[in-house]
C-alpha cells in the first residue's frame, strides 16, 4: 500500500507545477460555466414547465461540474502509459515489484486530483459570490453536503475505473487514437457532460441513472443541490459502490489477461 | 496556390497510409459532433423551441458554424497546433525558405481526420434544408453560402491569433479556446438569444454574428434588410487584423535555438 501512495503522491505534487495552465484553464471554465447558464436560462424563459429541476440547481450543477472539471475530465489520458503500450517499453514497467493496475490507478487517480486542486477553490469561491442567477447555491443541506462527498469520492474512483480499460484495450490495436475517441465521447455523453441526465427524455433517463457512467459525475452533482435526496440519494450512492467494485474488479481481471497474452519483441 | 494543393495532396496521401486508423479517427469525429447533436435533439424534445427559434432553424445556425469550424480547423491546423512548432524550433525552418512564412506554415499541416465533421454538418443541411418551412429562394441559398465562407474566414482568423499568441507565450493558450471552442459552442444557438451584451461583444469584437446570426435573421425572413446577407464578408474583414497581429509576432520571434 506505501508504495502506491507514493506513486500518488509523486504524481499529485507534479500535477501541481503547471500553475500558468491552472489559471488559463479556469478563465476558460468560467467563461464555459457562463455560457451555459446563458443557454439553459434561456431554455428555462421558453417553457419553465418542461425545466427537469430548478434553476438554482442546475447552476450549482453547472459551477459543480466546472470546478470538478479535473476529476472527472472524460478526455484525460496519460500520454506517458500509451506510449508505454505502443512502444513496448511497458515491459520495464512490467519488471517493477508493483501491481500494474494499482500502480496506473495511484497515477491517474493523482493527475485527476492535482488538477482539480489547483481549479476548484478559486471557482468555489468566485462563482459563490456571484449575484443572482449565476450565483453558486450552497448544499441542499448537512446531510447533502456529506452524502456528496462521499458520492464524490466513489465517482472519481470509478472515472479512474472506466479510464483503465481504455488503457488495456490499447495493448490490442497499433493506433489507440481512434478507439480512444469513441471511448470518450460514449462517456462524456452518458455521464451528462452534454447535457446533465435529468434533461434526457424521461424513459432514456430512467436506464441511463442506473449505469455506470451516471455514477461518475452525474449522482454527487445532482445529490449536492439537493435534485437528488432521501432514499433515492442512499439508493444512488449504493449503485455508485457496486458499479465501483464491478468496475475496478472487471478492470484488474481485463488487464491482467491483456498482460498475460502479451508478447513484446525483444531488442 | 499551386504549392497548397501539392502540401494538401502530400498530406491526404500520408493519412491514407494507415486507412484504418484513419476511418476510425474520422468515425470519432462524426461521433463527437454527433453527440453535440443528440444533445441539442434532446433539448428541443423537452421544450419545443429556444426563444422564438425552432428545432430546424436552430439546426441551420448550428449546421453553418459547425462547417465554418471545421474546415478551418481542416485546413488551417497548421495554426492550430502551432505551439508545438514554435517549442521544437520548426518554424527557423519556415524562415529561411524562400517563400512566405505564412504560406508554409498553412502547408506545415492539413487533418483530414477533420471531415468527420464536416460530414456531419452537411448532413444536417441535408435534413434541415428541406425540413424548415423557409422558402429557398436563390437569394437565400447565396446568404447560406455566405455563412459557411465567412466563418470559415473567421475561425481562421481566430486559429492565426491563436497562433500568433504563441510567439509571445506558449503558456496558459488554453484560454484562447474561449473564443475558438466556445464560439462553436455559442454558435450552436442563434446569438441573439443570449441577450444584447453577448451579442454585442461577437458584433463588433469578433464578428461571429455577423456569419451566423444577421444573416440567418434574413433567411428566416425575421427582417427584409438584404444588407444583412452580406454581413459575413466581416469574417474576411477579420482577417485583416489578424494578419497584423501575426506580423507582429513574427517580428517579435526569437528563436528557441534548439
Amino acid at each position: 500500500m506505501k508504495k502506491y501512495l507514493a506513486f500518488f503522491r509523486i504524481r499529485f505534487i507534479n500535477g501541481l507545477q503547471y500553475r500558468a495552465a491552472a489559471y488559463a484553464g479556469m478563465a476558460t471554465q468560467f467563461a464555459w460555466g457562463f455560457m451555459e447558464i446563458l443557454v439553459y436560462t434561456v431554455f428555462h424563459d421558453t417553457a419553465p414547465a418542461a425545466f427537469p429541476m430548478e434553476m438554482g440547481q442546475l447552476t450549482s450543477y453547472i459551477w459543480l461540474r466546472q470546478a470538478l472539471l479535473g476529476l472527472f475530465m472524460s478526455w484525460y489520458y496519460d500520454r506517458e502509459l500509451l506510449d508505454m503500450i505502443t512502444s513496448g517499453n511497458v515491459a520495464y514497467e512490467m519488471c517493477r515489484p508493483a501491481d500494474i493496475y494499482t500502480m496506473w490507478f495511484a497515477k491517474n487517480l493523482a493527475t485527476r486530483c492535482s488538477r482539480a486542486a489547483l481549479r476548484c477553490v478559486p471557482i468555489f469561491l468566485v462563482a459563490g459570490f456571484l449575484p443572482g442567477r449565476f450565483r453558486l447555491y450552497p448544499p441542499a443541506g448537512a446531510g447533502a453536503l456529506a452524502m456528496f462527498c462521499v458520492s464524490v469520492t466513489a465517482g472519481v474512483l470509478i472515472t479512474v475505473g472506466l479510464s483503465m480499460f481504455v488503457y488495456a484495450t490499447a495493448f490490442y490495436t497499433v493506433s489507440p487514437l481512434g478507439m480512444r475517441i469513441v471511448a470518450v465521447n460514449i462517456i462524456e455523453f452518458m455521464s451528462g457532460g452534454i447535457i446533465p441526465l435529468p434533461f434526457f427524455p424521461d424513459g432514456v433517463f430512467r436506464v441511463m441513472r442506473l449505469l455506470p457512467f451516471a455514477a461518475t459525475e452525474s449522482t454527487p452533482f445532482l445529490i449536492y443541490s439537493g435534485a437528488l435526496r432521501g432514499g433515492d440519494a442512499g439508493a444512488a450512492v449504493a449503485l455508485q459502490f457496486m458499479w465501483l467494485v464491478l468496475i475496478t474488479a472487471g478492470g484488474k481481471l481485463y488487464l491482467d489477461s491483456s498482460l498475460r497474452r502479451l508478447v513484446i519483441q525483444g531488442g | 496556390m499551386r504549392l497548397y494543393i501539392k502540401f494538401l495532396l502530400m498530406h491526404l496521401k500520408s493519412a491514407m497510409e494507415y486507412k484504418a486508423s484513419f476511418a476510425l479517427t474520422v468515425l470519432g469525429q462524426f461521433m463527437t459532433s454527433f453527440s453535440a447533436f443528440l444533445g441539442i435533439y434532446f433539448m428541443f424534445g423537452r421544450f419545443g423551441a429556444v426563444g422564438d427559434y425552432s428545432f430546424e432553424e436552430t439546426l441551420i445556425c448550428y449546421a453553418a458554424v459547425l462547417f465554418a469550424y471545421s474546415a478551418a480547423e481542416c485546413f488551417f491546423r497548421g495554426f492550430d497546433a502551432f505551439e508545438s512548432v514554435i517549442s521544437n524550433g520548426e518554424f527557423d525552418r519556415a524562415m529561411v525558405r524562400p517563400r512566405p512564412v505564412m504560406l508554409l506554415v498553412l502547408c506545415s499541416r492539413a487533418e483530414f481526420a477533420r471531415f468527420g465533421r464536416l460530414m456531419q454538418a452537411v448532413v444536417i443541411f441535408a435534413y434541415a434544408i428541406p425540413a424548415s418551412d423557409i422558402g429557398w429562394t436563390a437569394d437565400r441559398i447565396f446568404t447560406l453560402i455566405m455563412m459557411c465562407a465567412g466563418g470559415t474566414a473567421l475561425f481562421a482568423g481566430l486559429f492565426i491569433v491563436r497562433a500568433s499568441v504563441c510567439f509571445f507565450t506558449v503558456e496558459g493558450l488554453e484560454f484562447m479556446n474561449i473564443f475558438t471552442d466556445g464560439g462553436r459552442e455559442l454558435g450552436t444557438y442563434p446569438l441573439d438569444i443570449y441577450g444584447q451584451p453577448v451579442l454585442r461583444f461577437y458584433t463588433y469584437v469578433i464578428p461571429l454574428a455577423c456569419v451566423q446570426y444577421y444573416p440567418l435573421s434574413y433567411i428566416t425572413a425575421r427582417t427584409g434588410r438584404f444588407w444583412y446577407a452580406l454581413l459575413p464578408l466581416a469574417g474576411f474583414v477579420f482577417l485583416v487584423p489578424c494578419f497584423a497581429l501575426w506580423r507582429i509576432g513574427v517580428r517579435h520571434y526569437k528563436s528557441t535555438g534548439s
